[in-house]
């Protein structure tokens, strides 16, 4: 019985979870190029270039054993991993992996006693944003990655917005930017799923534009098939269709507000795409009652036919293609215009990030990148996992299959720099206030002005908060 | 001088009287209940008094993270709901219970153990089998929305734990199943243990069976009545298993309890001395409720 509630659980750590490790053992990390590990990373791609020889060895660490804690316990991430690692030790005899992995939520939950330990895992799989990799920062507890990003060429690997994600401010007040303390190994993405037959049956295509989808629901319900497939008693599921609904109305602000720059929540934006949220499930776009189903059953009975449409990340594709094979489709959130930029909620697996007092910083960095290089993208790919900078076997992947269609979107969003970060990356408690205030507004219960005030009040208080550290404490 | 004051005391004390040797006879258990559980406790104490994120160094903190549970309405509301769950969690099972009780030694009911089994069947099922069945009985399209509408009163199905109204009395039902057996075995051992004269007396004074009830079955089963409600109330409070797994709090913050919040502030929201609070809290009540239950019901000085 721990299946079902490990299930019921594992979509949140898309939300929630990101892992970056870093020390602040600096003097350890600096190694012969010299770099010095700069606020933004930046001035540690140049020295990169030239720091051939700095590159770590592993095979010269002598007998050295490298404990690793991920929860890439799912069919396909285990496999890669897995295989990835025997090939790690295959390559460095002298080295032995230790691995444990665990679910998200077991992870999340003891891993802040672990790395604050005496005997800290060399790497670790940390949630990104405030309440893990900021909390982990500013605890000193992992090691700034820079000058490893400029000797492995980590900045060139990935685009800016990307590695932004894994980023901390030196005074471990902000997240989104500063020293680098992971590297991602997967992309993912809130794309929309649809089933081709269901579509077929109602006489539409596959949606190319925005408006081309939200006319097509209206249709659908009249052709008796429920537009879109959907069920929020988790909680999380909501913030990823809110969040896709709000990047169509305004992305860049969205993104700002995430990474703190930005004006809040009290704006049209906001205050529209919660209305169009409620509006849908009003009409019965949406299941009536979809805050007492449950994210898992709600993919399963997409799976059967049950809804044309479901919005969701691509970390179900390998779980709904199982079912459903050619029948699924899966493509970015249309853009506005056909052809035009897409736009959505998105980002990267969880950072894989270096404890502070790990023995053996050197081999951990080279086994990140081992973990991330082109290499390892087609091991991913081969086991049905999109690496965030996908590489060689993406490109014989037929570009009709669902998971050719997941690549080609997730190469279309990077290149137009069009994902938008999770919503409840925003603040500490916002995954709280965000989920919980949705629930309202799927239920008619909120209304899109008090939803928009129930938000900017938690954001708002939470970067007066930092404001206030940042006056009396300065850079640490 | 001090010596023979001793004695004198020492002499005072009537036969069987506790003396000072006998904790030396309970000191080995008394040694493991102070490291596993009164030391861990002080611990909580002492954390409830700090703001700490589990990470870096706590600050002091005063009474702000008590004199939050009262300001703070993300705080207060789960001490509510939790007060409310009662009703289903000890109340319900407790009535029912008697009833049932009543009912089963009065009639003779043909495969007695049978039903007696079965009622008290939730008891034995872990509570995270309990929440992922009823979760499943629950949803929009599952068993009892079904019934409903099989009988023709699909007006009232709905998706129970998704409605602000219905998502608490619904994981309170689940509490009722689960405790009602209990109660029941308790009671039905308790009045196996009520002389049969007194039931006699009764009928002879030409007393009806809810006057029976009421004068013989009742009271001769306080004692039961005193501990099931002790049992059910704490398991009430405690409940932590059913709210995780059937609605995580939701919707909203309808059905947070204070247990799930212990949880939730010290391992996902990094609010260590919140959550220390919420829980010292959690065990003045429970320790609040039980001396009154054991007063009030069993009728004797706690």
């Amino acid at each position: 019985m721990e299946n079902p509630m490990e299930l019921a659980r594992t979509g949140a750590r898309r939300t929630r979870g990101r892992v970056v490790p870093a020390a602040l053992a600096i003097g350890v990390v600096l190694l012969a190029a010299g770099c010095v590990p700069g606020t933004d990373g930046s001035g540690a791609a140049g020295a990169g270039t030239g720091a051939a020889t700095a590159i770590p060895d592993p095979a010269k660490a002598g007998k050295t054993t490298l404990t690793v804690w991920d929860q890439e316990i799912r069919g396909g991430t285990n496999g890669e991993i897995q295989q990835l690692n025997r090939e790690f030790e295959r390559k460095y005899p002298n080295v032995r992996i230790k691995r444990v992995a665990r679910s998200f939520t077991d992870l999340k939950t003891t891993l802040k006693l672990a790395v604050s330990g005496n005997h800290p895992p060399d790497v670790i799989q940390a949630n990104q944003g405030y309440p893990d990799m900021v909390a982990f920062v500013r605890a000193g507890l992992l090691a700034p990655l820079d000058n490893y990003a400029g000797i492995y060429d980590w900045n060139t690997r990935y685009p800016a917005t990307l590695l932004g994600l894994n980023r901390v401010s030196a005074d471990g007040n902000d997240f989104g930017r500063g020293r680098l303390y992971g590297i991602s190994q997967t992309g993912e993405y809130i794309g929309l799923y649809y089933n081709k037959d269901v579509l077929q049956k109602a006489g539409l295509q596959p949606p190319r534009t925005w408006g081309e989808f939200t006319d097509g629901l209206a249709r659908l319900k009249d052709r008796g098939e429920l537009p879109i497939q959907f069920g929020n008693l988790d909680k999380y599921p909501a913030i990823h269709t809110f969040g896709v609904l709000q990047d169509q109305l305004g992305a860049a602000d969205a993104r700002d507000t995430v990474l703190g720059r930005g004006d809040g929540f009290d704006n049209a934006a906001t205050k529209n795409a919660a209305a169009t949220l409620a509006d849908w499930a009003k009409r019965g776009y949406l299941p009536g009652g979809a805050n007492g189903l449950g994210y898992d059953d709600a993919a399963k009975k997409f799976a059967s036919g049950d809804g044309a449409y479901l919005l969701t990340g691509t970390w179900q594709l390998a779980d709904l293609k199982k079912p459903m094979g050619d029948k699924l489709g899966i493509v970015p959130p249309p853009p506005a215009k056909a052809g035009g930029d897409p736009v959505t909620t998105g980002g990267q697996g969880l950072a894989w990030s270096i404890t502070s007092r790990s023995r053996h910083p050197e081999v951990a960095a080279a086994y990140l990148d081992f973990l991330t290089d082109a290499h390892a993208a087609d091991v991913m790919t081969r086991h049905g996992v999109l690496p965030a900078v996908p590489a060689k076997a993406a490109a014989g992947v037929s570009p009709d299959s669902a998971d050719g269609q997941m690549i080609a979107g997730w190469k279309r969003l990077s290149a137009a720099d069009g994902l938008v970060p999770y919503l409840d990356y925003s603040t500490p408690t916002f995954y709280d206030t965000l989920s919980a205030a949705l629930q309202g507004v799927v239920s008619g219960k909120t209304s899109p002005d008090s939803f928009a005030a129930t938000l900017q009040k938690d954001y708002g208080a939470y970067r007066k908060k930092q404001r206030e550290q940042h006056a009396s404490a300065g850079p640490r | 001088m001090r010596l023979a004051a001793l004695t004198r005391a020492y002499r005072r004390r009537a036969p069987g009287e506790p003396r000072a040797i006998g904790y030396l006879y309970i000191l080995p258990a008394l040694i493991v209940y102070a490291v596993f559980l009164l030391y861990p406790f002080g611990q909580s104490v002492w954390l409830s008094f700090v703001h700490w994120d589990g990470l870096t160094v706590a600050t002091p903190a005063g009474f702000d993270n008590y004199r939050a549970l009262f300001t703070d309405p993300s705080l207060r509301a789960p001490f509510l709901h939790a007060l409310l769950l009662l009703v289903f969690y000890a109340a319900l099972p407790v009535a029912i219970g008697l009833l049932l009780a009543a009912v089963m030694t009065r009639a003779r009911v043909r495969g007695m153990t049978f039903f007696r089994t079965v009622l008290f069947l939730p008891q034995v099922l872990a509570l995270i089998v309990v929440g992922v069945a009823w979760r499943s009985i629950l949803a929009p399209d599952g068993l009892l929305n079904d019934v409903l509408r099989a009988v023709g009163l699909g007006g009232l199905a709905r998706p129970w734990l998704g409605d602000y109204t219905w998502a608490l009395p619904a994981v309170g039902v689940v509490g009722t199943w689960v405790g009602t057996g209990l109660c029941m075995v308790l009671f039905l051992a308790g009045a196996q243990r009520i002389p049969r004269e007194l039931y006699e007396a009764a009928r002879m004074d030409g007393a009806g069976p809810l006057r029976e009830f009421r004068t013989v079955t009742l009271p001769g089963l306080r004692p039961q009545i005193a501990v099931a409600l002790t049992l059910t109330i704490v398991a009430g409070l405690r409940n932590f298993d059913l709210i995780y797994i059937t609605t995580s709090g939701g919707p909203g913050n309808a059905t947070s309890v204070p247990a799930y919040e212990v949880y939730h502030r010290a391992f996902e929201s990094n609010q260590v001395g919140s959550a220390a609070a919420v829980g010292v809290a959690l065990t003045v009540l429970i320790f609040v409720l039980t001396v009154t239950v054991s007063r009030l019901v069993e009728g004797r000085r706690a």
